[in-house]
């Protein structure tokens, strides 16, 4: 059999930033779903939001991918 | 071996130690680039060399394909090329760039072509792995990308103006200054390009990783023989729903790194807020 110390090892961090990517899921979430709602309002306004849509999606992405760098780094 | 090494660019990354690691448990060491043909090439060529290579072949290949012998009457091969084509001409250029689009539909088409083009590879035979997830390559695509916005931008406002306008935003008083400006530096000259590579870097990187634990963990499971057979025949059946998720990453993350270089583009040459 395998040792358990080969089986469990690795770095806390990776459990450490996981839970850093709940705050920019709930965010790019609630992004989207908010340009579903709008499109679904006015399906004409959709090219305008999902302008806004994807530069907020990429500043709120930007938290989990600095957490994802740090939790490699560090 | 610490995770750092992902972060750093250094592809010739074949080194004995890690040549040497070819199994249980897939890690960093899993993605080390192996020599083509040692002795023959220099070292540096290794397999993900190659691919990049062989994936912008292909890419110039497909197009000149697609634009060869064109009709009014569109031909089969000429409306599935049209059809790709007005993907990105009318669904990334005109709605994000606006009228003015038609300079950049080049460098965004062969973009959104060649990291499709390089994600499919980690799930094709023969490469099964996929370019990106070496971070140098997304390094280079955001480095361009970034190059592109900033000289873009210079060009039609001039330094001055277009440093002005990308680091305060309009309507800010004075007093925020101070704040403002380092604050909006590093947004728009640093945390955009990093954002880019890291983003197709990381969802490439973890993709074939949960793809190895899957094949390689259901193989050893299968191997260890008895009730695990039932487990691991569980596993490589679920990798197929895996390698079809990461068919969908690949295409969505292509599209993503287009739209937000298009996007930042856009940002760059707008008139004002």
């Amino acid at each position: 059999m395998i040792p358990l110390e080969v089986i469990l090892n690795g770095s806390l961090n990776m459990i450490g930033y996981a839970l850093a990517t709940l705050g920019p899921a709930l965010g790019v979430a609630w992004i989207f779903s908010s340009v579903i709602n709008g499109t679904a309002r006015q399906p004409e306004a959709r090219g305008a939001m999902m302008g806004t849509a994807f530069i907020g999606f990429a500043v709120v992405e930007a938290l989990a991918i600095i957490a994802i760098a740090l939790a490699f780094v560090l | 071996m610490g995770f750092l090494p992902l972060l750093v660019p250094l592809d010739g990354g074949s080194t004995e130690e890690l040549f040497e690691h070819l199994g249980w448990p897939p890690g960093v060491e899993s993605f080390a680039g192996r020599p083509l043909l040692p002795g023959v090439l220099p070292d540096w060529v290794t397999n993900t060399v190659a691919q990049a290579i062989i994936g912008a072949i292909l890419v110039i290949i497909m197009w000149l394909v697609f634009a060869r012998k064109q009709t009014i009457v569109p031909s089969r091969r000429q409306f599935a090329g049209e059809f790709l084509y007005d993907i990105v001409r009318n669904g990334i250029g005109r709605d994000i760039l606006g009228p003015d689009f038609r300079p950049y539909l080049p460098y965004l088409l062969g973009l959104i072509s060649f990291i499709i083009v390089n994600n499919f590879f980690g799930e094709f035979f023969f490469f099964m792995f996929p370019t990106f997830s070496h971070i140098a390559y997304p390094y280079a695509l955001a480095i361009m990308s970034w190059l592109l916005y900033i000289i873009v931008g210079i060009k039609r406002f001039g330094v001055g103006h277009y440093f002005k306008k990308m680091l305060i935003p309009e309507g800010v008083p004075v007093g925020l200054y101070p704040l403002i400006i380092p604050l909006e530096f590093i947004s728009n000259f640093i945390v955009r390009p990093v954002t880019l590579a890291l983003r197709l870097f990381a969802n490439m990187f973890a993709g074939h990783l949960v793809i190895m634990v899957f094949v390689i963990g259901g193989t050893l499971l299968i191997e260890l023989g008895g009730p695990l057979i039932a487990a691991g025949s569980v596993s490589l059946i679920m990798s197929f729903a895996i390698f079809a998720l990461e068919l969908f990453v690949g295409a969505l993350q292509a599209y993503i790194f287009t739209v937000l270089t298009a996007q930042y583009v856009s940002s760059s040459i707008a008139e004002g807020h």
